[in-house]
This record gives structure tokens, C-alpha cells and sequence, in this order.
């Protein structure tokens, strides 16, 4: 049985603001590591992290992260940390204050509170800045100073509605490193975000939200595999193409064969693609051809989104 | 939390760290300047008295006590104060929710209640300083010109009283007030309208039957003011006593009516959604 003491629970969980839809009958399991939520404009990937803090409650259904809920504020927000998507502060705020405010709401005593802010602000990269006011912050150092207040409690439980807005290449390198270092902890990380490949990159498993619905959920591969209607790629570079190409279509599940340019790959299309790998096993054991690499071609989010949710994905 | 504080402790930690956070900023808001507007007008126009008058020439002390107690129970009670507490603390939580910030408290390991005391001290420090200051002030330039007539007055008559009673006063009021607004402000996104409803309701509270009388703040403040104005026109409507408490209900009454204005904010933040986007 899971442990719900470790997993963020959805059940059955509706929310509209009036008439419009938020999410619908969401019934989601996260585990720990990092998860991220993937879908267009609208498509209710805020909502789910607002409810998730507590921020705005359910309309329908109960929620629970690690076993608890925003209800018992003073144990569920010393777990969480929020780095919500409103680019917004207190007026006249610097940095520091930022992090160090929140940290004595926290009920830190003084010095804690200083040490676990400067901790955070390095962190976060910021400690040059940490004294200047906000408001004179770039885009991605605000992003940074958010960040920053998230982690600054050591949370268990990391929400970030797009983190990796406004930083640059280097920035982004940096808290994609942050996440993945916090993850190994065996610590939740759900992120949202629009850059489709970074979300590739350090995703565990992935959830897609379209229209307020979720479409899809689990580690990456298994949603691909679970996309039945569009027949999986993988791109095999090998000695003989022509061969392996010619071999393939004796068989009712291969789709498409197409050859590379450069005369040393195939990029398969198949709907079994056990059958294909056994295939291709035997083949490589008959010693017609050499095999140098062997890589699905599709099994990204980038192409999951492009099947499942298709061209409003454009509009991210 | 690593520190295993008992949880009164964390939370009395907490409230100051929200009164804090809030003192250091209503001192130099723009809503700051209005009440220091409201609170200094009267002892700006004292103080040209005070100039005018050198040694009491063209006045007396009784005249001059008379006009004191007018600018206290019907200038501060009625309007400065008012006012003051409408524009402070209508803005505490809609003035988050404007510049998009509220989240930050909401997303803080605390009960929402001590947001609300927390802001609700700090609002009701700040409106107090000023107005006691400016209370303080009139005094002094009412009674300082009148020189050894006035110090006599003060230190030997009924002037030391009068000014604890009016000091006493002006912190009711702004408790009393800021209680009031802070809930409005939590169930209305538009104050105005509940506020000039308010305004009325202590306008003609004195006309009201008892029970409804104790609705108001300015009920129990009137009961506490230490110069009787009763029976000057239309302004008795506003210093008419029509059946006098002592203070000793009087001030635990308003705090009852604080408590009660206070417990339901926090009911109400309790429940409180963020949707910026609305708002």
C-alpha cells in the first residue's frame, strides 16, 4: 500500500471560480521526486498549486500533501514551499527582507532566521543584491529572490509555478541543479513550466493538464507507452539500414521505416514496439547487420504533448 | 520548525514578527499622510490660536476647555478618527490583495487569526500614535498660552484629567473603529459604501433605542468624555448621553465589541481564497 504520508492525494477535486472552469474531477497520486505539470495557457496547471497551498480551496473533493492539508496551517506550511507565479512584493521591500520577513513568521528566533535567509539568498545567487529593493530587480533576480523565499525554511514539499521564467541560460542551468539536488533528498519538487525539454530533463514523472482535465500522469515513458494511437519512433543507427528497413516491413506493426541522410540510421515507426526490439535482436544476431545505437525517438513530453494535446500546444 | 517551542510561544514569536512587519511600514504610506492630515489640521488652527492669544488676551480658560472638548469628541471621534481608521485599516488586507503580496502571509505557517490581530495591533498602534500625538499637541498649545493660568489648569485643576480622559478617548476610538473597518474590509471589496453606513449608524446612534446604541462606538466613548457638551443644538445629537454607563462598562463594553468585531475577521480570513485576478 502507498504511503500517503509521502504523496500529494487529489481526490475527486473540482474548482470553479463562478462559472469558469478551473481543474474537474482531478484524481492524481504524486510521489516524491520531481513532478512536473505540463499543459497550455489555461489549462489549470496554477490551480492545481494553488489548491495545493491552499491558496484557494476546492470546490469539490479533498486534497492532501504528505498527509496533511492547508487546514493545519502550522505544520502544512513548514513543510511547503510555495514559489507561486505572481511577480509581485511588498512595497519598498529589498531582498533580504523578503526572505528574512518570511522566515520570522515562521517563528524563527533572529539569528536562524538571518542565517537560513543568507543561506537561501546564496543559494539563490543573490547575495551581491540581497540589500537593494525589489522593485529594482530583473526579472530573473525576482524570480531568484522568490525561489529563495521558497526554500529558505527547508521545505519538504517544493511547488514552483514556472521557475525558469525570465532566467537565463546559466540561471536556469543552476535551478534546474537546485531541483535535482533537492530531489535526490527524496523531497517533492512540482514544477510547472512551458520549456518543454528542461521539463524533459529533470522531470521524474510528468502530469498533462489540458482544459482544466488531466489528460495524462506518471513517469514519462509510461505515458508514451500509454499513447496507443500514435505508433512509437526510434531512431536505430546501424552498418545497414536498407536491411533492417526491408526486414521491418515484413512485419504488420511497423508503420513507417524512414532512412537518414546520412546512410547509417532508421527512424522506425511501430505500434508493438516489444515485438520490434525482439526483432531487431534477432537480426542483430543473424550478423546481417552492426548496431551502434538504439534510442526512442518520441518518448519525450515534448512529443507526448504534441499527441495529447496537440496544436494548443503551440500557443505555449 | 526545529526549535520545539511550546506553541503559544511560536505564536506570540510570530504575532510580533507580523506587527513588526506592518509598523515599519504604515508610518510612510500614502494612506499615512491623509491621517496625519486629519490628526494635525486641528492643531495647526490651535496653534495660530496659541499665536494669536499670547497669555490668554483674548480668551479664557473655560471657553477655551469647552472648544478643546468640542475638537476631541466631535472633530477626532467623529471625523478624524473615523476617517483615519477608514482609510488605515480598510487598506490592511485589500491594499495586500491590490499590490498582489497577501500571499505571502497566507503561505506562512501561522493560523490566520494572528495575521489578523497582527495587523489589526499594528494598525491600531499607528492610528493611536498619531492621533494621541496630535491630541497631546492641541492640548498643549490650548493650555500653553494661557501661561501660569493654564499651568495651574493643568497641574493643580482639572487638566491632567482631562487629558488622560481624552488620550484615553482617541485609543478607544482608533480600537473601536479599526476592529469595525478591518472587518468591512474582509467582507466588502468596495468600502466606501459600508463606511458612510457606519458613519450614519454613529451619527445618529444618540436617537437610537438603548440596545441598538451599544452597537456603536461612539456609545461608550461619549461616556468617558470629561467635559459635558450635552445640549448645544444639533450637536447634542453627537455628545447627548441618554443613559450614562460608568467607565468601568464602558471600556470593557467596547472591548467587547472589539473582540467580537475581531473574531469575526478572523472567521472570515479563515475562509479567505486569493483570486488577485478578480480583485
Amino acid at each position: 500500500m502507498a504511503d500517503t504520508n509521502r504523496e500529494i492525494t487529489f481526490n475527486n477535486v473540482s474548482k470553479f471560480y463562478g462559472e469558469v472552469l478551473g481543474v474537474n474531477r482531478v484524481t492524481l497520486t504524486i510521489p516524491p521526486g520531481i513532478t512536473s505539470l505540463v499543459g497550455p495557457n489555461g489549462s489549470g496547471k496554477t490551480t492545481l498549486m494553488n489548491l495545493m497551498t491552499g491558496l484557494i480551496r476546492p470546490t469539490e473533493g479533498t486534497l492532501s500533501v504528505c498527509g496533511l492539508g492547508p487546514d493545519q496551517p502550522e505544520e502544512f506550511f513548514a513543510m511547503v514551499g510555495y514559489c507561486s507565479q505572481f511577480d509581485s512584493f511588498p512595497k519598498g521591500i529589498t531582498g533580504f527582507d523578503l526572505v528574512y520577513n518570511g522566515l520570522m513568521l515562521h517563528g524563527y528566533p533572529y539569528e536562524k532566521a538571518y542565517k537560513l535567509s543568507m543561506e537561501a539568498i546564496d543559494r539563490a545567487g543573490l547575495v551581491q543584491a540581497a540589500h537593494r529593493k525589489v522593485a529594482g530587480y530583473s526579472k530573473g533576480m525576482r524570480q531568484r529572490i522568490r525561489l529563495a523565499s521558497a526554500i529558505a525554511h527547508h521545505p519538504t514539499v517544493l511547488i514552483l509555478d514556472e521557475p525558469l521564467n525570465g532566467l537565463d541560460p546559466m540561471a536556469r542551468a543552476e535551478t534546474i541543479e537546485l531541483f535535482q539536488s533537492i530531489a535526490k533528498e527524496g523531497l517533492h519538487v512540482v514544477v510547472s513550466s512551458h520549456i518543454l525539454h528542461e521539463v524533459d530533463k529533470i522531470s521524474d514523472q510528468v502530469i498533462l493538464l489540458s482544459s482544466g482535465y488531466v489528460i495524462a500522469e506518471g513517469p514519462i515513458h509510461d505515458v508514451r507507452t500509454d499513447v496507443t494511437d500514435h505508433p512509437m519512433q526510434i531512431m536505430v543507427r546501424c552498418s545497414n539500414p536498407a536491411l533492417l528497413a526491408s526486414k521491418i516491413f515484413a512485419m504488420n506493426h511497423a508503420v513507417e521505416a524512414k532512412l537518414h541522410s546520412d546512410g547509417q540510421g532508421l527512424l522506425v515507426r511501430t505500434r508493438d514496439v516489444n515485438n520490434f526490439y525482439l526483432l531487431l535482436n534477432q537480426i542483430v544476431e543473424s550478423g546481417a547487420v552492426e548496431l551502434e545505437a538504439v534510442a526512442p525517438a518520441d518518448d519525450d513530453v515534448n512529443s507526448v504533448y504534441q499527441y495529447l494535446i496537440g496544436s494548443e500546444g503551440n500557443s505555449i | 520548525m526545529s526549535t520545539a517551542r511550546p506553541d503559544w510561544q511560536k505564536r506570540f514569536v510570530q504575532l510580533r514578527a507580523v506587527v513588526t512587519i506592518e509598523l515599519r511600514r504604515y508610518f510612510f504610506t500614502r494612506q499615512a499622510l491623509a491621517i496625519y492630515l486629519l490628526a494635525l489640521a486641528p492643531v495647526v488652527i490651535i496653534g495660530l490660536h496659541a499665536i494669536t492669544s499670547p497669555l490668554g488676551r483674548h480668551c479664557n480658560i473655560a471657553e477655551d476647555t469647552e472648544i478643546l472638548a468640542g475638537i476631541v469628541q466631535l472633530f477626532y471621534v467623529h471625523l478624524g478618527i473615523f476617517f483615519g481608521c477608514l482609510i488605515l485599516f480598510t487598506w490592511l488586507f485589500r491594499g495586500e490583495i491590490v499590490q498582489r503580496s497577501l500571499h505571502y502571509y497566507l503561505l506562512a505557517p501561522m493560523k490566520r487569526d494572528i495575521i489578523v490581530l497582527g495587523k489589526f495591533i499594528a494598525g491600531a498602534v499607528t492610528t493611536s500614535l498619531i492621533f494621541c500625538t496630535a491630541v497631546l499637541l492641541s492640548f498643549i498649545f490650548m493650555y500653553g498660552h494661557f501661561g501660569p493660568k493654564g499651568e495651574q489648569f493643568v497641574f493643580d485643576g482639572p487638566g491632567l484629567h482631562h487629558l488622560g480622559a481624552y488620550l484615553l478617548i482617541t485609543v478607544l476610538a482608533c480600537f473601536g473603529y479599526g476592529a469595525v473597518f478591518l472587518a468591512i474590509s474582509l467582507i466588502f471589496r468596495n468600502p466606501m459604501v459600508p463606511g458612510a453606513f457606519v458613519f450614519g449608524w454613529e451619527s445618529i446612534s444618540g436617537v437610537l433605542p438603548a440596545t441598538l446604541q451599544k452597537f456603536s462606538i461612539t456609545f461608550y466613548l461619549k461616556n468617558l468624555a470629561p467635559v459635558d457638551l450635552s445640549g448645544k443644538g444639533l450637536l447634542s445629537l453627537f455628545t447627548v448621553v441618554a443613559q450614562p454607563v460608568p467607565a468601568y462598562i464602558a471600556i470593557p463594553g467596547l472591548f467587547l465589541f472589539v473582540g467580537f468585531m475581531l473574531f469575526f475577521a478572523c472567521w472570515r480570513m479563515r475562509t479567505m481564497q486569493i483570486s488577485y485576478a478578480k480583485d
